[in-house]
């Protein structure tokens, strides 16, 4: 499998991050590197191999169903880039 | 008089502890230096001013018990620290200052530690030699022919802080050898812990089911006393392991009579430098002459380790750093309607490497390609694993080198990220396996640069490792060698 | 009852189509904190004032998932009938939203926490089984609102990780009516559990409608349509009558049905596709490293399996078997659980035929004039229940009875008190009623001379005069004793 420039317009219009022309190109090199790399793995027959998300044996922990008054508008607002006392706010979205 | 700055934590600690000095005389002795390391570029944020006032207030006390009372300690700049900027070394968080403390730094301020300032790394902890920083390269104190060395990375802030005498311990994340590497281009003590042993709650992450935090120090000891406060479990971390411990520290033993030490023949590579291959043997034969049992083991999957990394890695992070869209913190760039802002918030918020790595993510998690690549990767983690599995029904660590060659020069593999991805490809297996591991300073190449160790431990057993490495330093009586050559 | 036939079809000019339908039902989990944080899920609150550090996705938070919410897609799996599955994984779902603080919504994908159940209608044409497909749990997105300003959308995050069940259908439905029924059945199911409150304008149960079309006795399915975010029953039926409209039409015109999203736009009365309608979504679905796999044991399932409640097929069973109740009148009690609590608690203590005539009849007619739903009925069933014992051991009479009931709509007295202030006792004293009657015959000689001569239907008009002479306190069925003796 390789990628090429449609490809990688695809990819970053997923990844919300615009790229240019120069950058395609070398995004277009490093990646099919990259990917040929990766590749290697296809050498090895997987097929009855259980795939693992993670290596902990953890059973997942519950919490209980309380209310904690942990954070403050003002706190969460803080960092934000745009911002009123209620909102962030984005540049207008068509749905 | 003693320099203070030389002493390592458990000594620093124990002067306080015994008042000979103030906290206030130790933090400012690493002031002195850190004001005079600016060239090295370690710090991201310094908080020398807090640190001074945080020290008087612990000389006010009666009472010095906590266990790191008075130790300056500045973190890598991905721990979220309170009211103290917090950057992941990214321009995309450049102005972020969370209101939260991440749950291993409140550990070390639970204990008196005092931060002095957050360390330079990769971006979002991508890399290996600390060039994909928006804040600059970090200098290694080590040099080849008075010629720059990366310190490597992503901890390389780090690794250059503690080798120069700018904290006293500190603490990284390792996600494929990003404390492990680092620590061995600059001669320090860098460790792993098992996956899940500290909590991952506000650190900023990058791969989720890889990433850790572990302690990165001028000594075996140090990383002991540091593992000790950083770890336990944290019911805000539903990864976090609910392990008994107990301290590391106090059960550290210098013996490894009867100790079965495996050597993995997959870690001997091609072309690995004749230096790296004798280091390797030289440990071997320190265990050897000491009573360990050298047993010689297969990890038949070791080389598809970095392939599997390097499709599980970016497919967690192109995930884990979609919440940088300019919408709640950090950076954002202007654009007519919302998608617009987020393609150009990312695009100029995000470094180059950080970009490539969301961009393979992506697409090995599309829709087409999912099982080709990660469920790929998924299924050979899984091989990786048992790998271990059956090499530990034999033996009780292994012993690798820690990386194929010493620190390197800058721009040596920044126009190809394979030779830089290769640079962890003997420390990258421990993280799919969820393994500790520990770098260790063992001696100077002929150039003088330090060259390093590294041992694996069975999951949770960061004892063994402990009590090996601790063994193996008293053997070889590494000293530091800096020059403080960046002092003006 | 089952003498109508099922008949929803589109005339084309082709011939008829069937109309294909399932829902994707969205109900959220009655709880008092979100799925994975510890914010309070209250409706109506000041905007982000119930986000907490991980709903607004500040760097490094973790999930943690609340086991409230757990136990309640458990109860509602097994209220319909379904499988549960020990072993369920929460899936990132990445997408890029104003609302979606993350960048990915955790949903569960490849396996959910409940598997295969059913829901059974009661159409006018018999009972039908709708097939469940699947539930899983998955984090609400926050709110966008795009009206506060001509340029900006502003955002609030207080939904954001609210706990939803997403109740996935087969595609059973065949029509705008059974799509009601359905919605109805499930939610008076979910409030029997007390799993979710069912509130659609608070926005707790919404529905993704899938419609496509077929010719009648076609096997094949048609492409479907998604119609997101529905809010209410009604707009369900007008979005579903729209587009099967639209579709037959396509179809009939020689096009095809492009598979796709589309909005209900109920100022207009009609579909239409998203405009935003992002170049086919690619998901990018893999399991969240950050959770392990939800596990439980079996008696995990069989604790809550104990502690369910009587459910709205059952209890209609019951109804009809206990009360000699007719399918009709108890299909109307189990709609709603707080409808046949209230009828049972007024049953209990007095008469069955009684309280369901006073139930669906006299109180329904009373609080849909009020507007009010039976939980807030100004009369307890207690009192409704007094009311039907004073009828019942003729202390009042029927019509009094009424007027006792317009007071206590005002104010719930006991009816008892009530009656006794006013003097509405039913008069059954032999002895006064013949004085009345005496009267009623003394005033109305003519009559009676008219009634003895034949005219029988004057009886009724005695009877009335008696009551309205006593001012309705007389006892009906004594007055018909004596009159008709005196009469004689």
């Amino acid at each position: 499998m390789s990628i090429n420039k449609d490809t990688i317009k695809k990819i970053s219009k997923l990844a919300r991050i615009s790229v240019t022309n120069e950058e395609t190109d070398r995004l277009e090199k490093d990646l099919n590197s990259i990917l040929k790399f990766v590749e290697q793995l296809k050498k090895l027959n997987t097929d009855k191999i259980t795939p693992i998300a993670s290596v902990s044996d953890q059973l997942l922990t519950m919490s209980e169903d309380e209310v904690k008054k942990i954070n403050e508008k003002k706190e969460i607002l803080q960092n934000a880039p745009d911002k009123n006392t209620n909102y962030y706010i984005v540049p207008k979205v068509i749905e | 008089m003693t320099d203070l700055a030389k002493l390592t934590l458990v000594e620093s600690i124990k002067h306080i502890k015994e008042k000979k000095c103030s906290a206030s005389e130790l933090v400012g002795a690493y002031i002195k230096r850190i004001e005079k390391s600016d060239k090295l570029n370690c710090f991201n944020t310094k908080d020398l001013e807090n640190a001074h006032s945080k020290a008087k207030k612990i000389d006010t006390n009666q009472k010095l018990d906590k266990t790191l009372v008075g130790a300056p300690i500045a973190v890598k700049d991905l721990f979220c620290t309170k009211g103290v900027k917090t950057t992941a070394s990214s321009k995309i968080l450049s102005n972020f200052i969370p209101t939260y403390e991440s749950t291993v730094t409140e550990k070390l301020w639970n204990e008196d530690a005092i931060l002095i300032g957050k360390l330079n790394s990769d971006e979002f902890a991508m890399g290996s030699s600390n060039e994909t920083s928006n804040f600059g390269n970090v200098l290694n104190p080590y040099r080849l022919n008075n010629q720059n060395l990366v310190p490597g990375g992503s901890s390389g802030g780090c690794a250059s802080a503690v080798a120069a005498d700018l904290t006293s311990a500190t603490i990284g994340t390792d996600t494929g050898g990003s404390i492990r590497q680092p620590a061995a281009f600059t001669g320090i003590v860098g460790l792993k812990p098992t996956y899940g042993r500290c909590s991952r709650w506000g650190i900023v992450a990058f791969a989720s089911s890889l990433d850790q935090a572990g302690p990165m120090t001028k000594d075996v000891k140090d990383a002991a006393l540091m593992l000790d406060v950083i770890s336990g479990y944290d019911e805000k971390d539903s990864t976090s392991a609910k392990k008994p411990k107990s301290s590391f520290l106090n059960s550290i033993k210098s013996n490894v009579k009867g100790l079965k030490v495996g050597i993995p023949k997959e870690y001997r590579v091609d072309n690995m430098p004749k230096e790296v291959d004798d280091l390797w043997k030289e440990g071997i034969k320190i265990l050897k002459d000491n009573g360990a049992i050298i047993k010689d083991i297969s990890l038949p999957h070791t080389k598809y380790a970095l392939p599997t990394y390097y499709i599980i890695a970016p497919a967690e992070a192109s995930s884990n750093l979609a919440r940088y869209d300019g919408v709640k913190y950090g950076f954002r760039a202007e654009g007519k309607d919302l998608t617009e802002m987020y393609e150009n918030t990312r695009s100029k918020g995000f470094g180059t490497e950080v970009k490539r790595r969301i961009m393979i993510g992506t697409y090995v998690l599309s829709s087409g390609y999912y099982d080709a690549y990660y469920l790929k990767a998924q299924k050979v983690r899984n091989l990786i694993k048992i790998d271990f599995d059956n090499a530990y029904k034999n033996v009780d660590v292994i012993l690798t080198p820690t990386t194929p060659t010493p620190a390197f020069k800058f721009g040596e593999n920044v126009d190809d990220p394979i030779a830089m991805y290769l640079n962890d490809i003997f420390t990258v297996t421990a993280n799919l396996a969820g393994l500790p591991a520990i770098s260790l300073p063992i001696k100077y190449n002929k150039d003088g640069l330090p060259l390093a160790l590294q041992l694996f431990g069975k999951s949770f057993d960061e004892q063994t490792l402990l009590n090996t490495a601790y063994f193996i330093e008293q053997q070889v009586n590494f000293k530091s060698q800096v020059k403080d050559w960046w002092m003006s | 009852m089952s003498d109508k036939e099922f008949n929803y079809y589109i005339s084309g000019e082709t011939g008829k189509w069937e109309v294909v339908i399932g829902l994707e039902v969205h109900a959220q989990v009655s709880s008092n904190a979100k799925l994975f944080s510890s914010s309070s899920t209250k409706f109506g609150s000041e905007p982000n004032s119930q986000v907490s550090l991980i709903d607004a996705a500040m760097p490094g938070m973790l999930p943690v998932i609340n086991k409230f919410c757990v136990e309640q897609a458990v109860r509602t799996g097994l209220g319909l009938k379904a499988k549960i599955n020990l072993l369920s994984v929460f899936d990132r779902k990445n997408y890029f939203y104003a609302d979606l603080p993350q960048g990915y919504q955790i949903s569960q994908f490849k396996h959910p926490i409940v598997g295969e159940g059913e829901v059974i209608l009661d159409m006018p044409y018999g009972t039908k089984k709708i097939g469940i497909e699947r539930l899983h749990l998955e984090q609400d997105a926050g709110k966008s609102l795009h009206d506060q300003d001509p340029t900006k959308t502003f955002i609030d995050l207080n939904r954001s990780g609210v706990a939803l069940m997403e109740i996935v259908s087969k595609p059973d439905l065949r029509s705008p009516e059974e799509v009601a029924e359905y919605i109805k059945k499930l939610r008076s199911i979910m409030r029997y559990l007390g799993t979710c409150d069912g509130n659609m304008e608070e926005g707790s149960l919404r529905a993704d409608v899938n419609v496509s079309v077929r010719k009648i006795g076609s096997k094949e399915f048609g492409t479907r349509c998604e119609i997101k975010n529905v809010n209410s029953i009604k707009f369900m039926q007008q979005a579903i009558q729209y587009e099967a409209k639209r579709q037959v039409e396509l179809l009939e015109d020689g096009k095809k049905i492009d598979q796709e999203t589309r909005l209900f736009d109920t100022k207009n009365n009609e579909t239409r596709q998203m405009r935003s309608k992002e170049d086919a979504h690619d998901y990018r679905y893999f399991p969240d490293p950050d959770l392990p796999p939800l596990k439980f044991e079996q008696t995990f399932v069989d604790q809550i399996k104990k502690k369910l409640p009587e459910l709205p097929d059952d209890k209609k069973e019951r109804l009809i078997k206990d009360y000699k109740l007719s399918n009709y009148e108890a299909g109307v009690l189990i709609s709603d659980k707080d409808t046949s609590d209230y009828f049972e608690d007024v049953a209990k203590n007095s008469d069955v035929k009684l309280a369901i005539n006073w139930v669906i009849g006299d109180l329904f007619a009373a609080l849909n004039k009020i507007g009010k739903s039976i939980k807030e009925s100004p009369i307890s069933s207690k009192n409704l229940s007094k009311l039907i014992q004073l009828i019942k051991n003729n202390t009042i009479s029927g019509r009094i009875a009424k007027e006792v009931f317009e007071l206590m709509i005002n104010d719930n007295r006991d009816p008892k008190v009530i009656v006794e202030e006013k003097g509405l006792v039913q008069e059954s004293n032999v002895d006064e009623l013949e004085k009345i009657i005496e009267k009623v015959l003394k005033d109305n000689s003519e009559k009676v001379a008219e009634y003895k001569s034949g005219k029988d239907k004057l009886f009724g008009f005695f009877v009335g005069s008696v009551i309205k002479e006593s001012k309705g306190k007389a006892n009906p069925a004594l007055v018909n004793d004596i009159l008709k003796k005196k009469l004689s």
